[in-house]
């Protein structure tokens, strides 16, 4: 059923004479076939929007799980505002846009023959391919991370699932007067609020279940990494003297039985440990040889289309692209529009929008009532890349109303993502 | 600009393909379907966040306008609104209006 690349050239090229001659019908057998692999923020939104806007083109979306789990809002499951049913949704209502869902891994990517080959043993050829792999955490980077990882000890909980429950279940077994120990992998990495929000998010619930409870942020940046004025006015206001905040100390190593985190400067010891190692893009960009940076970590692409620098064909969004752009869910669903529209005026043989805006939405909440954001607008200038727009920026403070929109983003989105 | 150079490029190669979203252009496509990241598909929003979909196009524009300016109270959409231009704005509020 699917195509090659020549068969599609043939075809094409017939359509396109056959529309010249009035009989454009003809066409409809020549389906330009595009594979998206991963099926989050970013790929879900790509395969959608592929069918909505070029309902001449196939579309196949390979993910492996049976569910979407949003890590916008898994923090709020931390904090005991939402449980992992919340973020948890189906992609039942993705079929209804014709596109094709295959439950599957890919294993292997030959860019130059333009197909993908699954684990269970599938050959899918593709005449574009998008890649929406999120990242893959260097857990290799903290000693001891993944003996800790597997005997069920400290995960990440950086990938919203199983790890985000096992989390909250030890925070619910932490007596009150305990410790929690928690890292910030040095940036970039995936969503750069998200570590001071989760602080936010436990220290919520500590204040209400454990008030005597501490927490030990160990950050591996210099300073707080994004919306620090409204997160020092949460943990100054709400959370006095529970969030010791230390600047420059990425873990080095983590010991799951002696329950501490060693940085350059000394053994912290805690009840529960979570370990945020530093992040790459995923392992699928680099099967397709995207991984080209010049130290192997991200993704250089065009900016009008989201195809690699170096990898024809093959176009990279969310997480894993290296530019100026935030690592969010909300930029990623961004990325895949522009994407999206940009592989449909190309498979049409046209100019895909030469100046393409994207925008970001990033709200967090700092209680179980308060939340703030950050919003910016980037426009693509020609050898500059995103530019953002002046007057973008962050609230210095939460609110109630923003808590309000924060819900409603949440919604939105998702249903924006999967339905 | 955008829009003429596509129907010209379409145009010439005859390939006059279906599907491209009404008659909106790719950009003001591609742009209002950001929006509704925000404000659901097609501008239809579950929650506290308002919906756009059939939005009066005059209001849809005087809105983002006042947003900029700063004379009418916002949350967040003042550091969104200064990121279009006023076609762009305009461009918007008709796709928007347009939606049902």
């Amino acid at each position: 059923m699917t195509l090659n690349r020549r068969d599609f050239l043939k075809v094409s090229g017939a359509g396109a004479a056959a529309a010249l001659t009035g009989c454009a019908t003809t066409a409809s057998s020549a389906r330009p076939h595009v594979v998206v692999v991963g099926a989050g923020f970013g790929g879900a939104t790509c395969a959608k929007y592929l069918r909505q806007w070029g309902p001449n083109i196939d579309v196949t979306l390979i993910e492996p799980n049976d569910k979407f789990v949003s890590c916008p809002i898994s923090n709020w499951v931390l904090g005991g505002l939402r449980t992992m049913d919340d973020i948890t949704h189906g992609y039942d209502r993705l079929p209804r846009h014709g596109i094709k869902m295959v439950k599957d891994s890919v294993v292997a990517i030959d860019p130059a023959k333009r197909f993908v080959k699954t684990r269970s043993g599938a050959s899918i050829a593709y005449d574009r391919l998008v890649l929406a792999p999120g990242i893959e955490i260097l857990t290799g980077t903290v000693k001891g991370f993944n003996e800790a990882e597997t005997a069920g000890k400290v995960v990440h909980a950086w990938k919203a699932g199983p790890q985000t429950a096992l989390l909250r279940k030890q925070l619910e077994a932490m007596p009150d007067g305990g410790t929690f120990v928690m890292s910030v992998p040095a940036a970039p990495y995936r969503c750069p609020p998200g570590p001071y929000e989760r602080a936010c998010m436990v220290a919520n619930y500590f204040k209400q279940a454990k008030p005597k409870s501490k927490i030990i942020l160990l950050d591996g940046n210099p300073d707080v990494v994004s919306k620090k004025p409204l997160f020092t006015d949460a943990w100054n206001t709400f959370y006095a003297g529970m969030i010791d905040y230390r600047p420059n100390n990425a873990p080095l190593a983590v010991d799951g039985d002696k329950m501490t985190v060693t940085t350059e400067f000394d053994d912290v010891r805690g009840d529960v440990l979570n370990v945020v190692p530093r992040q790459r893009a995923g392992e699928l960009c680099a099967m397709a040889g995207a991984r080209n940076d010049s130290a192997g970590n991200w993704c250089a692409v065009n900016f009008t289309t989201f195809e690699s620098t170096t990898v024809p064909n093959v176009h990279i969004i969310g997480d894993s692209v290296l530019s100026s752009l935030p690592k969010s869910g909300h930029m990623a669903t961004n990325m895949a529009k522009i994407c999206a529209a940009a592989i449909v005026e190309l498979l049409a043989g046209r100019q895909p929008d030469p100046i393409p805006v994207v925008a970001n939405t990033c709200y967090s909440a700092t209680s179980s009532t308060t939340s703030g954001y950050v919003a910016n607008v980037y426009r693509f200038e020609a050898g500059k890349g995103y530019v953002s727009a002046p007057e973008g920026g962050a609230t210095p403070k939460g609110d109630a109303l923003n808590f309000t929109y924060n819900e409603s983003w949440a919604k939105n989105i998702w249903a924006d993502v999967l339905s | 600009m955008i829009k003429k150079t596509t129907l010209a490029i379409a145009g010439l190669a005859g390939l006059a393909l279906s599907g491209v979203a009404g008659a909106a252009d790719i950009h003001t496509q591609s742009i209002a379907s950001t929006c509704m990241s925000c404000h659901g598909p097609g501008g239809r929003s579950q929650g506290a966040i308002p919906s756009l979909t059939g939005l009066d196009k005059a209001y849809f524009v005087k809105s983002m306008k006042d947003f900029k300016a700063g004379t009418r109270a916002a949350s967040i959409m003042k550091r969104h609104a200064n990121g279009y231009t006023d076609a762009e704005v305009e461009a918007m509020a008709a796709y928007f209006a347009g939606l049902k």
